[in-house]
């Protein structure tokens, strides 16, 4: 029952403002697929164009073989969760999970039992007559869920379900989110500024900036294989390293990274390094083109360390190193580091994504 | 400033009470000459000939008619005002237009306008020579010196109210929660009915009461278009007008005593609908 959405070329302009350009991507049936990208990089507006909340200004929806884009909102049968829950605050739990029974004139038996099956699904079945600002945020947005799930839609839209949340809610209810999704099977497309939400979650994830798509892959492909510096900065915390290529390496000072075979001669370019592919060389060990650095501080957080490197040339570099990895390694020392599969891109025109480690 | 008190020192403190004190005397002075002595003097001058006066006025046919005129105008008012404003306020809050800045200003129109002159474009337009008045004496529908005309300005002057007090509502409960009823499947209108609705219900209300208050008092315009004619086209407002004139004092403040009480309870209810809007805003 559930259907794949297919995006083509949707583009979306207010005014003079293009906040969607170009976008093409599917998602496919019965998975999760995120919208990943920072506020303003249009992942919201093209969720709502699939809702039919917004009238794309070119392109087109499917979901399956059938058109979205030429229908109404509520013809489309799309579950939708709002951030801020938009719950009818008016009416109880139990009125608002019917609601889409009810204005489809479902008959009231039918009505309740579903209401009932939903509250239980959602276990909120002892808060049926409370109203939503009774309700903590967290139970609000279950509630918003089960009100999207009770007309059983094909698809089900999630807008920033849980940015409104606090952390320790967030990270239950997504926990919560992937087993009832398991449960349910309904094709899901996430929008989400947050990284690890998407990576954790989703079997797919757009990656968007400025109203483009940046890249499409699973969610080890977004991290180990970035397709741009904007994926690179944005997806999980690295290092950024300026410089130049010269001979299939990024050049810098002190250091020369390799990884730039792709890119000219003399280009000006910058080579990403995630905090845990930074590591320690073992003391004695062959010098196989490894940087030395100073050790500066170690902040131990459990089984991991976070250290902050200084290159000879001042750059600064943050690397994760397990705490049986440190071999010995403390403030003030010289250590020799490995960079493993740095990324180089081109700098010009490329936005710094302003995040390291 | 020689003496400089120290903030929550005893002499602040002393001179903060003194101010206070004052504040207080100087609203209860003005609530005091402003309401309750010209309310007093309603009562006391409508009861002064003795309670049978009561009985006299009430009977009495003109006054009746008056009275049921004011309840008809007022009625018919509310039922317009409330479906035009709500849609006019539904329009200037949630659709982008050209020209929606200028029909937000005309919306305020009445309120500038003193109603006297409204009365006398009503003329213009109906009255005998009016652009209209062809069209519709050849149709033996009388506008002017009828029913039609005071109905016409009186909406008129009452339709801001209802639109200036739904406009903020709809601001602050926003979109989302009609966006969330279509995605569930609601038509515009069972959004509409169903959210919309619900969610602007106070603060409808006192957008209605205003303009029920502003209707049953209205006289200026409808004095010029009514004609004030006895026993058709006198209004309550008019009748105590031609009372007081008349010398009838009694009747005339006793009919004035009705209307005060009237506005009484619709203040009531006006605060009433406040206290509600403000419990929503802050849920």
């Amino acid at each position: 029952m559930t259907k794949p959405i297919v995006v083509h070329q949707l583009t979306k302009r207010f005014g003079d403002f293009e906040a969607v350009t170009d976008v093409s991507f599917t998602a496919p049936e019965g998975a999760i697929t995120a919208l990943l990208g920072p506020s303003g990089s249009g992942k919201s507006t093209v969720l709502r164009m699939i809702a039919g909340l917004e009238v794309p200004t070119s392109g087109h929806v499917w979901m399956g073989e059938e058109e979205l884009t030429v229908k109404s909102v509520q013809e489309r049968q799309v579950g939708f969760v709002f951030q801020h829950y938009a719950l009818f605050r008016h009416m109880t739990v139990a009125n608002n999970v019917a609601f889409g029974l009810s204005v489809r004139k479902v008959d009231r038996a039918a009505q309740r039992r579903r209401v009932d099956e939903l509250l239980e699904l959602v276990q909120l079945a002892p808060f049926r007559n409370r109203y939503p600002d009774q309700l903590s945020g967290g139970q609000r947005q279950r509630v918003a869920l089960a009100r999207a799930l009770a007309p059983q839609p094909q698809v089900l839209l999630l807008d920033e379900p849980f940015g409104a949340l606090d952390a320790r809610v967030r990270q239950d209810l997504r926990r919560w989110l992937d087993e009832l999704h398991r449960e349910l099977g309904v094709t899901s497309l996430l929008v989400t500024h947050d990284q690890e939400e998407a990576l954790e979650l989703a079997n797919k994830v757009v990656v968007m900036h400025e109203g483009k798509i940046e890249q499409v892959g699973t969610p080890s492909e977004i991290y180990d294989e970035p397709a741009t510096a904007f994926v690179a900065g944005f997806v999980g915390s690295a290092n950024v390293l300026h410089g130049n290529v010269v001979d299939g390496h990024v050049h810098l000072d002190s250091i020369r990274v390799p990884g730039a075979d792709h890119l000219p001669e003399g280009a000006a370019a910058s080579a990403y390094v995630r905090p845990h592919d930074v590591r320690i060389a073992e003391p004695g060990g062959p010098p196989n083109g490894s940087v030395s650095a100073t050790v500066e501080r170690i902040s131990r957080l459990g089984w991991v360390a976070r250290l902050s490197l200084r290159l000879a040339d001042g750059n600064v570099l943050v690397a994760h190193v397990p705490q049986e990895e440190l071999n010995g390694a403390s403030e003030g020392d010289r250590v020799s580091i490995d960079l493993r599969n740095p990324k180089a891109f081109h700098r010009d025109g490329v936005e710094e994504p302003a995040r390291t480690a | 400033m020689s003496a400089v008190a120290k903030p929550g020192g005893r002499a602040d403190l002393q001179r903060r009470r003194i101010v206070r004190a004052l504040l207080v005397s100087v609203v209860v002075a003005y609530v005091t000459v402003l309401l309750l002595i010209p309310l007093g003097g309603i009562v006391w001058t409508a009861l002064k000939p003795g309670w049978s006066v009561v009985g006299q006025t009430f009977v009495a046919a003109d006054v009746r008619h008056a009275f049921l005129l004011t309840g008809v105008i007022t009625l018919i008012t509310l039922v317009v005002t409330t479906a035009f404003g709500v849609t006019v306020a539904w329009v200037l809050v949630r659709q982008r237009f050209r020209g929606r800045g200028l029909l937000n200003a005309i919306v305020d129109l009445p309120f500038a306008l003193s109603p006297v002159t409204v009365g006398i474009a009503a003329v213009l337009l109906f009255g005998r020579g009016g652009w209209f008045a062809p069209w519709f004496d050849a149709r033996g529908i009388s506008i002017i010196y009828a029913l039609p005309s005071m109905l016409l300005v009186t909406i008129f002057i009452s339709i801001p109210f209802v639109i200036r007090e739904v406009q903020p509502v709809l601001v602050e409960v926003g979109t989302e929660e009609e966006d969330a009823a279509r995605t569930l499947g609601a038509s515009v209108l069972q959004s509409f009915r169903r959210v919309t609705l619900p969610n602007i219900r106070w603060g409808l209300f006192y957008g209605v009461a205003l303009s029920a208050a502003r209707a049953i008092g209205e006289i200026g315009a409808v004095l010029i278009v009514s004609g004030a004619i006895q026993g058709k086209t006198e209004t309550a407002t008019l009748y105590i007008f031609r009372a007081v004139e008349e010398r009838q004092t009694a009747s005339g403040y006793l009919a004035a005593l009705v209307l005060a009480l009237v506005s009484i309870a619709l203040l009531i209810g006006i605060e009433t609908a406040k206290h509600r809007i403000e419990r929503m805003k802050s849920a």
